[in-house]
C-alpha cells in the first residue's frame, strides 16, 4: 500500500452527513473483479445526470476542484455496506485523505488498508475548513497528527498502530506472517468437538 | 473478574497484542461470496499464497443470483463474478455451494442452516450483515475485501477490541409484533449510528423468549445502528437449533458444556447500557431513506426537522400529515438475510392464507436458501403464496440490493422485509418501506400498510 506521511493538497467540500457506501459507489459497480478503475464512478448518482452527462453543479465536477486530494465531509461517512470498493473509488479518483465528523467502523478499517487517511475532526474545526477556496491548500502532517489550514492548526487522534502502518505503507499479510509460529500454536489448542 | 459474553469469546481468540491496540484474532469460520472475493483470491495468486484453512472456509453465491431463472445469468459481469468464484474455490480447495446446489442460498442464512454457525466462534465475511451470526452467541462481523484476503491467507484478523453495549429488552411482545419491529423500534429511537464503536449484546427475558430466527433478525440489523456486531447469549434454544445439523459438532455434549461458559456475568460489565420496553410496541414502517426514519404504523409521519428529512420526503414522495396506512404500494418483497427464513415465510403465509394480492401489487417471495425453498414447497407454504398471486422465487439476495435482475422500478413503492431503505438500494429511484414479514404480507393483500395489531387481524 502507498505510504502516507504528509500531504499538501486542495480540498473539495461535500458537507452532507450520513454519506453511505451506496452513495460513494453504487452497487452496479461492485461487479468488477479488479481493484482499479472505480474512480470514474465515484459518487455516481450525484456526479452524473440521468442521460450520463456531468452534473455541473456537483462540487467534484467543478473545474476549479480538479486534482483535489482531500475530501471534507460530514458525520457518519461510509456507513452501510462493507464494500471496500468505496475506498478504492476514493483513492482511484485521487483522494489521499477524508476529513469528517465520524466514520463507520468498517469504512475506517478499509481506509487503513488502502492508504486513505480518515481524519476525525469536530464540527467547530470542520466549519472553518468548509470555508476553503478552490485555490487554497490544506496540509496534513501524520507524524504530528495535525491538519493545518491558513493560521489554524487542528490536532486529530489516530491509533498508534494504524499511524505506523500509514507511515510505513506496510502489507498486512507479510506483517502477520511474522507471527506464524504463534498462529500455529494457537491452532493446536483450539477447542475441537469433531 | 466479571466479564461480558463478548469479552469472554474475544479473549479466547487473541493470538497476540495488548489491550487498547490492534490484536491478532483467530477466525473460526470465514464465509465467502462472489462479490467480495475475486480481488482477494487474485491477491493470493499474485503473491503465491494459499488459503491457510480451507476447512474453516465456506463459499456460496447469493448477491448476483437471478431468482426467476436461476441458471440463466444474463448480466455478463454477474456471470463473470460467479464463474470466478467457481474457478477460485476449485483452485484453492474451498468448499462451494453453487447455484442449483442443495446448500446454496444467502450466506447468512446458509451458515446457520448447515450448522457452521456455532456459539463462541469468531465468524467473518466480506458483508456487513455478518452480524446475523451473533444470534448464536458468536462474535460475527463484516470485513472489507483486503481483510478477506488477509483471513484467507492467515486465518486471522487484526482488530482493536470494540467497547460493549448491552441492550436490555423488556416486556411482553404484543401479538403480531416481531423481532423486526423491536430492532426497527430501537433504531428509530436511538438513531443509525449509536452503535458505532460498540459490540451490542441483546439480553433480557424478551430476547430469551425469541426463536433463533427472530434473534438472527435482530442481530442482522445491528449494523443499521452502526454496530458491526450484535449478539445474544447462547442458551438451550441455541443448542437445540444447532444440534443435528450437518456441520454440528459430533461430540455435541462436550461442545454444549464448552458453550455454556459464555455469558455476561453482570450488566455492569457493559461499557454502555440501554433499555427498550416492547410492552406497547407497534409494527414499525420506514418512511424515509435510512432505517432510523421509521414510525409506528398507527402514527403520523414525523414533521420535517432538517434537510435530511426534507430530502428523504422529496425522494420517497410522502409528506408529514400522512400515516403508513396511506402509503399505496406497487410491490412487496419478502426475502433477504434479515427475513427469508422458514419461520418468516410461515408468518407471512399465515397472513396471506385465503386472500389474494391487491390489484396492481406485484409480490416476490424469495426464500433464503434452497433448503428453505424445498421445505416450504413440501409444507404447502409455497402454494399459499402462489394462490395469493405471488411470484415464488429461487434463493438469493434478490431485491434487497438489486445487484441482480430483481429491481424495483423508479418511483414505485415497495414494502420490503429487507434491511436498508437507502436511496436507490432496491433499484434506481425505488421507494423502500421496511417492515416485518407479517406487515409486508398484510400490506400486499390490502395494497397499503395496515395495522395488524387491530382486532381484524389478531
Amino acid at each position: 500500500m502507498e505510504a502516507f506521511v504528509r500531504e499538501t493538497g486542495r480540498a473539495v467540500v461535500i458537507p452532507n452527513d450520513n454519506i453511505n457506501t451506496d452513495i460513494i459507489l453504487p452497487k452496479q459497480f461492485l461487479k468488477n473483479i479488479l481493484k482499479t478503475g472505480f474512480g470514474k464512478d465515484l459518487f455516481f448518482d450525484w456526479r452524473y445526470n440521468a442521460d450520463g452527462s456531468l452534473n455541473a453543479t456537483f462540487e467534484l465536477n467543478k473545474p476549479a476542484h480538479q486534482g483535489a486530494s482531500i475530501l471534507i465531509t460530514g458525520n457518519d461517512f461510509g456507513s452501510g455496506s462493507s464494500r471496500e470498493h468505496a475506498v478504492w473509488a476514493l483513492t482511484d479518483y485521487g483522494f489521499r485523505a477524508v476529513i469528517g465528523g465520524g466514520f463507520s467502523d468498517i469504512f475506517y478499517m478499509n481506509s487503513t488498508k488502502n492508504g486513505l487517511l480518515p481524519i476525525v475532526l469536530p464540527e467547530e474545526n470542520r466549519k472553518i475548513l468548509r470555508g476553503i477556496q478552490a485555490d487554497e491548500t490544506i496540509q496534513i502532517d501524520l507524524p504530528e497528527q495535525t491538519v493545518i489550514y491558513k493560521n489554524d492548526t487542528f490536532h486529530f487522534d489516530i491509533n498508534s498502530q494504524w499511524k505506523e502502518k500509514f507511515i510505513n505503507g506496510e502489507d498486512d499479510i507479510d506483517n502477520t506472517m511474522k507471527y506464524e509460529q504463534l498462529i500455529a500454536a494457537f491452532e493446536k489448542q483450539r477447542p475441537n468437538f469433531g | 473478574m466479571s466479564k461480558t459474553l463478548f469479552d469472554k469469546i474475544w479473549e479466547k481468540h487473541v493470538i497476540t497484542g495488548g489491550i487498547g491496540e490492534a490484536q491478532l484474532i483467530y477466525v473460526d469460520l470465514h464465509l465467502v461470496h462472489e462479490v467480495t472475493s475475486p480481488q482477494p483470491f487474485d491477491g493470493l495468486r499474485n503473491t503465491n499464497r494459499r488459503v491457510r484453512r480451507p476447512d474453516l472456509t465456506f463459499a456460496t453465491m447469493d448477491h448476483n443470483v437471478p431468482t426467476k431463472d436461476i441458471f440463466n445469468v444474463q448480466d455478463q459481469m454477474s456471470r463473470l463474478q460467479m464463474d470466478t468464484l467457481v474457478k477460485n474455490t476449485k483452485e484453492f480447495n474451498v468448499p462451494l455451494a453453487s447455484i442449483g446446489d442443495d446448500k446454496q442460498g444467502i450466506v447468512h442464512v446458509v451458515g446457520p442452516e448447515r450448522g457452521l454457525t456455532q456459539p463462541a466462534k469468531v465468524i467473518v465475511c466480506g458483508d456487513s450483515h455478518t452480524a446475523t451470526h451473533g444470534a448464536f452467541g458468536a462474535i460475527a462481523f463484516g470485513i472489507g475485501t483486503s481483510e478477506v484476503e488477509h483471513v484467507l491467507a492467515t486465518q486471522t484478523i487484526w482488530q482493536v477490541k470494540p467497547k460493549t453495549m448491552g441492550i436490555k429488552v423488556t416486556g411482553k411482545l404484543p401479538t403480531n409484533t416481531y423481532a423486526k419491529d423491536i430492532i426497527m423500534g430501537i433504531i428509530a429511537k436511538y438513531g443509525v449510528s449509536f452503535g458505532v464503536g460498540y459490540a451490542i449484546e441483546f439480553y433480557g427475558e424478551t430476547v430469551q423468549n425469541l426463536s433463533m430466527e427472530a434473534r438472527m433478525t435482530m442481530c442482522n440489523m445491528s449494523i443499521e445502528a452502526g454496530s458491526r456486531t450484535g449478539m445474544v447469549q447462547p442458551d438451550q434454544t441455541t443448542f437445540d437449533y444447532v444440534e443435528g445439523r450437518e456441520q454440528a459438532p459430533k461430540d455435541f455434549g462436550a461442545a454444549k458444556s464448552y458453550w455454556s461458559q459464555f455469558y455476561t456475568d453482570d450488566e455492569s460489565d457493559f461499557d454502555e447500557t440501554l433499555t427498550f420496553d416492547v410492552s406497547n410496541l407497534k409494527p414499525m414502517v420506514t418512511w424515509g431513506t435510512n432505517p432510523g426514519m421509521a414510525t409506528p404504523v398507527d402514527q403520523f409521519l414525523p414533521e420535517i426537522k432538517d434537510d435530511n428529512d426534507a430530502n428523504a420526503y422529496d425522494y420517497i414522495g410522502l409528506h408529514p400529515n400522512m400515516k403508513p396506512v396511506d402509503i399505496n404500494l406497487d410491490y412487496i418483497f419478502i426475502g433477504s438475510c434479515t427475513n427469508s427464513r422458514y419461520e418468516d415465510l410461515e408468518i407471512a403465509a399465515n397472513m396471506m392464507k385465503g386472500h389474494h394480492l391487491a390489484p396492481n401489487v406485484t409480490a416476490w417471495i424469495v426464500p433464503g436458501s434452497r433448503a428453505i425453498r424445498n421445505r416450504a414447497i413440501k409444507s404447502g407454504i409455497a402454494k399459499i403464496f402462489e394462490d395469493a398471486g405471488c411470484e415464488w422465487r429461487e434463493p438469493g439476495c434478490s431485491a434487497c440490493l438489486a445487484m441482480n435482475p430483481d429491481k424495483i422500478p423508479a418511483g414505485k413503492h415497495v414494502a420490503s422485509t429487507s434491511n436498508r431503505n437507502f436511496i436507490g438500494r432496491q433499484g434506481v429511484g425505488s421507494r423502500t418501506h421496511l417492515a416485518s414479514p407479517a406487515m409486508v404480507a398484510a400490506a400486499g393483500i390490502a395494497g397499503h400498510f395496515v395495522d395488524i395489531t387491530t382486532d381484524e387481524f389478531v
